[in-house]
């Protein structure tokens, strides 16, 4: 499923990264190419080893097993210099509470040696809105704003690749349009991003994804690619009662599953004439039938049900 | 009224459940609870004697007639006596009492027997360490007791003309570095160590499991700086604020307490530093065993109950058997108050300090390594 590209515009480059906790494996040789200027999106359910390979790619985890290179330094031996030029966004806010904001950027300018750090750190305020609270404490700031100062923060020693763990968990939706936007234009002046993303929204404005669950790569490529090899083709229904339809409607052959969308049930199948089949068994009034287009969330849950739970075990 | 304001029975016993249930997961919390009680028991009902007894004693004997030994018998036989060995000269007598190594030193005089029995009342001088009064005034009272009877064996028959006058000797008492008995001189120094354990070991625990807790220390960690900076660099914030309490007691103990400086301040600025830093590396690895804030303070109750208890600072070090002074000897607090009550009241020099100052390190160092390796595996 992965198309290896090469060249030398490779930020990410990785094979076979692997880690285990005492006995669980986390991330199961999971490897990975993203390019110069592309937003990666990082998707699969809790606990399938998303932030355990992130911080495996700097440095703060040293991987069992795996070779390749971030940024051009080994990813195994060179973590210190792969330290020095990624920023890394952890999942819980984990900038100083009872600093002001003009403060936790003044110490992340300094511990990575930033040259000029005052004016650094001035511009930074500004480029983010941060300016007019500046003495603010990041402890008494809302979801949106600790995080823009989050992005400040990882920002300030402008590194080339930015790994963000879930950076919007918990904001608002206009707060996270703006990020992304911000994403974007950054993006386009060259710099890489790896998001993890729990949000289908947010998957679809990255230029390629990576499924995983499980500590497993299931699926990667472009979001049309991600779709198209799931092969997966869906019918949408409408009426009453639902629920009662879903669970009929799973028994039958070959249908992998009927997920609800708001007021309609979303029934999709890697096997198209079965499909066909078990819908026309419910064809009658008062259901009303489509065929639509498979979407980004109906392939995650096929992924996610088809995959083995290494863990349950 | 409807049923939820009535007392539920089934909602009452679900918190109680949910209690236990958090209370046996929480072990450090769980230990507490059982340890500190077990500790407590233990320390004040078998380590803590206030009635020390066996003290070391040395004699320095410049007449070695009968009734001087007959003297020195009964002294050995009162119990808070163990003579430990004799001293050749003065000088001797003198070094041992500065060290510490010896509580009392017996002088008998030259001539003691022959002057007794002219009916001259020799005096025997006992020069007592009285840099802890609680230490020596069982012990020296005792001695005066021992004064009129220990003789009577030998004072018949043809000597119990000298036995009829009221005391046939004379009895010297010369409590050394705090002749007055004041408790403070012994206390104020003292409490120099004992603040600072507990601050420097809490305080570094707190601001390390803080980061921890907060999650700022992932965010640390990613960047490019190694383990032994974010440690230094935390700590000496705290090694400043540990001078700051040494000068703040100091100036109490001198403004407030008169208490008296014999020996070089400097000295002990730089024995302090030593002091600090082993606290500081207990801190440190107590920060890599405690999961959050409440159990790093929990876990420096361990260590700071037994350094006040057997430290020799609230009650006296030889008051305790054996076993529990081979603890104390062990914790840094105990060696600290040597030195602090050394140098301010005995004006002990570099030599005495150094005897008490290189076991502070080697605990330092001993705890400092396994706090690092610890803290380095919690990385992964």
């Amino acid at each position: 499923m992965t198309q290896h590209r090469t060249g030398r515009d490779l930020v990410i480059d990785v094979r076979g990264m692997t880690k285990r906790f005492g006995q669980r494996l986390v991330v199961d040789h999971i490897g990975l190419q993203v390019g110069r200027g592309e937003i990666y999106g990082f998707l699969g359910p809790n606990g399938s080893g998303k932030t355990t390979f992130i911080r495996m790619l700097c440095g703060l985890l040293r991987a069992d097993e795996g070779s390749g290179t971030c940024l051009g330094y080994d990813v195994i031996g060179q973590s210190e210099a792969i330290k020095a030029a990624v920023g890394y966004m952890t999942q819980r806010f984990s900038f100083y509470e009872d600093l002001s904001i003009a403060e936790n950027l003044d110490f992340v300018g300094r511990m990575f040696g930033v040259a000029d750090r005052r004016k650094t750190v001035e511009r930074s305020l500004e480029r983010l809105g941060l300016a007019g609270r500046r003495h603010q404490l990041a402890g008494q700031l809302s979801g949106g704003w600790k995080q823009r100062l989050a992005l400040a923060a990882c920002l300030i020693h402008q590194p080339r690749l930015l790994l963000l763990d879930e950076p919007t968990a918990g904001v608002d939706p206009k707060a996270r349009r703006e990020f992304w936007e911000q994403i974007h234009g950054l993006a386009a002046d060259g710099l890489t991003f790896l998001i993890t993303t729990h949000y289908m929204d947010e998957a679809e404005r990255c230029h390629r994804l990576a499924y995983i669950a499980y500590g497993k790569l299931l699926a990667d490529g472009t979001v049309a690619d991600v779709i198209h090899q799931a092969g997966l083709t869906t019918w949408a229904v409408s009426g009453p009662n639902l629920h009662q339809l879903a669970i009929e409607i799973r028994r039958q052959p070959g249908v992998r599953q009927a997920v609800a969308f708001g007021d309609r049930l979303h029934v999709s199948s890697d096997d198209q004439d079965a499909l066909e089949a078990a819908v026309t068994a419910f064809r009658a009034s008062p259901y009303e039938w489509h065929q639509v287009d498979t979407g980004l969330e109906d392939v995650f849950i096929h992924l996610m049900q088809h995959s083995p739970d290494n863990f349950s075990s | 009224m409807s049923a939820q304001f009535t007392f539920s029975l089934s909602r009452f016993w679900a918190i109680v459940v949910k209690e236990f249930i958090q209370m046996r997961r929480d072990r450090i919390t769980f230990g507490m609870m059982i340890g500190i009680p077990l500790i407590q028991l233990v320390l004040f009902g078998f380590a803590i004697n206030a009635d020390p007894k066996h003290l070391p004693t040395v004699v320095l004997m410049a007449d070695y007639g009968p009734h001087g030994r007959t003297l020195l018998h009964a002294i050995r036989n009162s119990d808070y006596f163990e003579f430990v060995r004799e001293v050749a000269s003065e000088q001797e007598a003198e070094d041992v009492l500065v060290r510490g190594e010896a509580q009392f030193v017996v002088n008998i005089p030259q001539n003691f027997s022959r002057d007794m029995l002219r009916g001259e009342r020799p005096a025997i001088l006992i020069e007592a360490d009285a840099t802890d009064p609680a230490a020596t005034s069982n012990a020296i009272g005792s001695l005066r007791v021992l004064m009129t009877t220990a003789l009577q064996q030998d004072l018949r028959g043809p000597l119990a003309y000298i036995a009829g006058s009221d005391s046939p000797i004379e009895l010297r008492v010369h409590a050394r570095y705090n002749p007055d008995a004041i408790t403070q001189y012994n206390i104020v120094p003292g409490l120099m160590g004992v603040v600072l354990t507990m601050t420097m070991v809490m305080i570094t625990g707190l601001a390390i499991t803080r980061e921890r807790e907060r999650g700022t220390m992932e965010n640390l960690l990613s960047m490019p700086t190694r383990p032994f900076e974010v440690m230094i660099g935390k700590v000496l914030p705290y090694i400043l604020v540990g001078y700051i309490q040494v000068v703040l007691i100091l100036l109490a103990s001198h403004l407030l307490f008169n208490v008296p400086v014999y020996g070089n301040i400097p000295m002990l600025f730089v024995s302090a530093l030593v002091f600090i830093v082993a606290n500081l590396a207990m801190g440190i690895t107590f920060s890599t065993l405690a999961q959050n804030q409440l159990q790093a303070v929990q876990l420096s109750f361990f260590f700071f109950l037994p350094s006040l208890l057997l430290s020799g600072f609230m009650f006296p070090f030889r008051g305790m058997p054996q076993w529990a002074q081979s603890i104390g000897e062990v914790l840094p607090l105990t060696h600290f108050l040597r030195i602090v009550r050394g140098i301010m009241l005995k004006g002990n020099g570099i030599g005495e300090v150094m005897l008490q100052l290189w076991q502070i390190a080697l605990f330092a160092a001993v705890v400092l390594t396994i706090g690092v390796k610890r803290y380095r595996r919690t990385l992964d």
